[in-house]
């Protein structure tokens, strides 16, 4: 463990604990603006794809290796085919075409 | 709270929680393998995943420690991201028994997740902190022990393989999101605008004094406001006026 990351790493746990912590232990009522609930419905699901896009393209070292990755996995995720199936399929196809010779 | 004792052993959430637990072990060996590729030592890996137990939030937290981020960065990431806990951990607290001391909140609160909320959440009796722990254990060694086994795996893999698995986590992170897509214009919408905004943050060069953890951050925010304001969610059918008066029997 590198001694710089440890900051890191503590207000890391602490934040996630703390947010998981503090209502939990504390808040009694309901959330009832329809604005807050709709945000919340929305927030991980536009935190998972900021997060993806574009980074996912970047995650094979090579933009068409990648790019085969994620078409694969848009094409099983949309045929709802299961989390390992859509993850494996796609680390398949983007490691095939990152053994193709042409990409320099 | 309720008064009345939940019917629910720990054995009970023990079982429930296995599907949980071998599905973490998948995501989190995807982060192991996207962590230690990034830079992240194996023991490093595995502590943000033991400290942790949320994948996205993890993510964008290595993403911060890489770019040597600030502190404040990672505090206010992890804020934004994991902020849903916070919902789920209030909506959870209508469902407990009354065994649910504060004390026994401090532990169960490490375990509130979209998988286990989902689960205790659609019980139909009250719950206990005994079933919750059951239900929090698999899910914990399967998340802790992936990471231990991706973060091993992107040390031995050859290069070529290794390059291919640091697109796991994201590939799954599709297959979370897709099919919501395909049932609910909302979501569609909020994940088109979320990478449309994340795209251009990242390459439009009058933009780059944007870091990346930030970015996550302005993008959902904006993304889930817009969303909030032009398709908010059907009114709380559990809404009931007389809520007003602090009462919390839902």
């Amino acid at each position: 463990m590198r001694v710089e990351y440890i900051g890191y790493l503590l207000a890391m746990a602490l934040t996630t604990y703390l947010i998981r912590m503090i209502p939990f232990t504390l808040m009694r009522r309901r959330i009832r603006s329809r604005f807050a609930r709709s945000f919340f419905y929305y927030i991980p699901y536009a935190v998972l794809s900021a997060m993806t896009f574009p980074a996912i393209f970047s995650s094979t070292g090579n933009v068409w290796s990648a790019t085969a990755g994620v078409l694969v996995a848009i094409l099983l995720a949309f045929l709802r085919r299961s989390l390992l199936t859509v993850a494996l399929a796609s680390c398949a196809a983007a490691f095939l075409v990152g053994l193709l010779p042409f990409w320099g | 709270m309720t008064k009345t004792v939940s019917p629910y052993h720990y054995r009970d959430g023990l079982r429930e929680g296995i599907p949980v637990g071998l599905g973490y072990f998948l995501v989190s060996f995807g982060f192991g393998i996207t962590a230690v590729g990034e830079g992240l030592r194996v023991i490093e890996a595995l502590l943000v995943s033991m400290t942790n137990m949320t994948s996205a939030g993890q993510v964008a937290g290595v993403t911060v420690m890489m770019a040597a981020g600030t502190i404040l960065e990672m505090i206010l990431t992890q804020l934004v991201i994991n902020a849903r806990y916070s919902l789920m951990g209030i909506s959870l607290t209508q469902k407990l028994d009354s065994r649910c001391t504060t004390p026994r909140r401090l532990l169960m609160s490490f375990g509130i997740t979209d998988e286990i909320f989902a689960l205790a959440v659609s019980k139909p009796y009250p719950i206990g902190p005994s079933y919750f722990y059951g239900l929090m254990t698999a899910p914990y060694i399967g998340w802790t022990g992936g990471t231990l086994f991706g973060a091993l795996a992107g040390q031995i893999l050859p290069e070529d393989l290794r390059l291919a698995f640091g697109i796991m986590i994201f590939s799954m992170f599709i297959a979370i999101i897709l099919p919501p897509m395909r049932e609910e214009r909302g979501v569609l919408f909020t994940v088109l605008l979320a990478a449309g905004l994340s795209c251009t943050v990242a390459f439009v060069p009058a933009l780059d004094f944007i870091s990346e953890g930030f970015s996550i951050i302005l993008c959902a925010i904006l993304a889930a406001a817009v969303m909030a304001v032009c398709m908010p969610v059907p009114e709380d059918p559990e809404a009931d006026p007389e809520e007003k008066e602090g009462r919390a029997d839902a």
